[in-house]
């Protein structure tokens, strides 16, 4: 039995392979300048998903207003997003990368990414054996389902990226300017 | 690379120092391809779960991980999820050793300045923090691009909330876990 078609094989081994490219040459696979972000001594994260957001957002809303792409947005299980966020953090700070930069980084050399690949790994098996409890007690506090912004606040989406792209230019702008003056 | 004016395509792909910008916009540009085309947003910790059953096996047997509750709706294929995993790896070793930046690292140098040289301190904490940050994720339902990228492009009340909470949680730990003197500076 086939799990990936041709073209989804290619397609996936494309994207992802540009992907693990533009995270090493975005230096986001380098320690030392996540821990500098979360230090905010160095914007580089930030700089790399913000841009993301912004142009991905806007092509992406022109895709779905065409009916060329869908939606598909994750369930907004309040409690447990952000629980699970503040491990994600704490996580992230004592071992400096997040799931996608642990490997590529560890594709770059780093071994102890790579050992803590294998806490991923632990940490992927300890919450399937939790899961029928996190479930039962976590995952249904605050459940809005899967829902966005716009319908949300009943703000039209045109405003929020309007917004977001604004904001974020203004971010940039003043990021550099500060760093300009360093 | 030498330093003519103008540089070469092949001069480009050597240089390891990308603008963040660009490499934002280049990922920004790639999930048009994955929503648009793919039609399956980036994303990592699905996939990853779905591979760590296999290091299940040997502890909770195949019948153990074929009940699990949490992997029986997701079995492990080799589909489109987990080639992607093997493309984001292939892609960083490709570019590392393009750029000549492929290093062996055992120890990251702001780690050693702040906790020592001990090999075996720097893996113990990178096991650990490893777990907390898939736990995390998963309980969460998805990580820095899952959420991070593909679920805030897309404004997801979930995703806004979960960078929020990475961000705010990761600045404020970040200042305990390496000293006050790093704040500064």
């Amino acid at each position: 039995m086939m799990y990936i078609t041709p073209t989804q094989l290619l397609l996936a081994l494309g994207i992802g392979f540009a992907f693990g490219w533009l995270l090493h040459r975005g230096k986001v696979t380098n320690y030392n300048v996540i821990i500098d972000q979360f230090l905010l001594r160095d914007f580089t994260v930030m700089k790399v998903m913000l841009s993301a957001i912004v142009v991905g957002g806007i092509g992406v809303f022109v895709l779905v207003t065409l009916g060329e792409a869908k939606y598909s947005v994750k369930d907004a299980n309040l409690l447990g997003v952000i629980l699970g966020g503040a491990l994600f953090g704490i996580g992230m700070v004592i071992y400096g990368y997040c799931p996608g930069t642990s490997l590529a980084a560890t594709a770059a050399g780093s071994i102890h990414a790579l050992v803590g690949v294998f806490g991923m790994v632990a940490g992927a098996i300890l919450y399937a054996l939790t899961f029928d409890w996190v479930k039962a007690h976590i995952l249904n506090v605050w459940a809005l389902g899967k829902v966005r912004l716009p319908e949300w606040t009943g703000v039209p989406d045109l405003f929020w990226f309007a917004a977001l792209a604004l904001g974020v230019l203004a971010f940039f702008a003043f990021i550099e300017r500060k760093i300009a003056r360093k | 690379m030498t330093l003519d004016s103008k540089p070469s395509p092949q001069a480009i792909l050597r240089q390891i120092n990308w603008s963040p910008y660009l490499a934002g916009i280049g990922i920004g540009v790639l999930c048009w391809i994955a929503f648009g085309i793919a039609k399956d947003p980036l994303g990592v910790t699905t996939a990853f779960t779905r591979l760590s059953s296999l290091f299940a096996l040997p502890i909770l047997g195949a019948e153990g991980v074929a009940q699990n509750t949490y992997w029986k709706p997701m079995p492990l294929h080799f589909d489109y999820g987990v080639v992607f995993l093997i493309g984001l790896m292939l892609g960083s070793f490709v570019s590392a050793l393009v750029s000549k930046k492929f290093r062996i690292e055992l120890i990251p140098s702001h780690w050693s300045e702040r906790f020592g040289g001990s090999v075996v301190r720097r893996f113990v904490a990178a096991f650990f923090g490893g777990g907390l940050v898939m736990y995390g994720a998963r309980m969460a339902g998805g990580c820095t691009s899952g959420h991070g990228i593909s679920g805030t492009l897309q404004l997801a009340l979930s995703s806004w909330v979960f960078v929020a909470v990475v961000f705010a949680v990761g600045i404020v730990f970040s200042v305990f876990f390496f000293g006050r003197k790093w704040g500064h500076s």
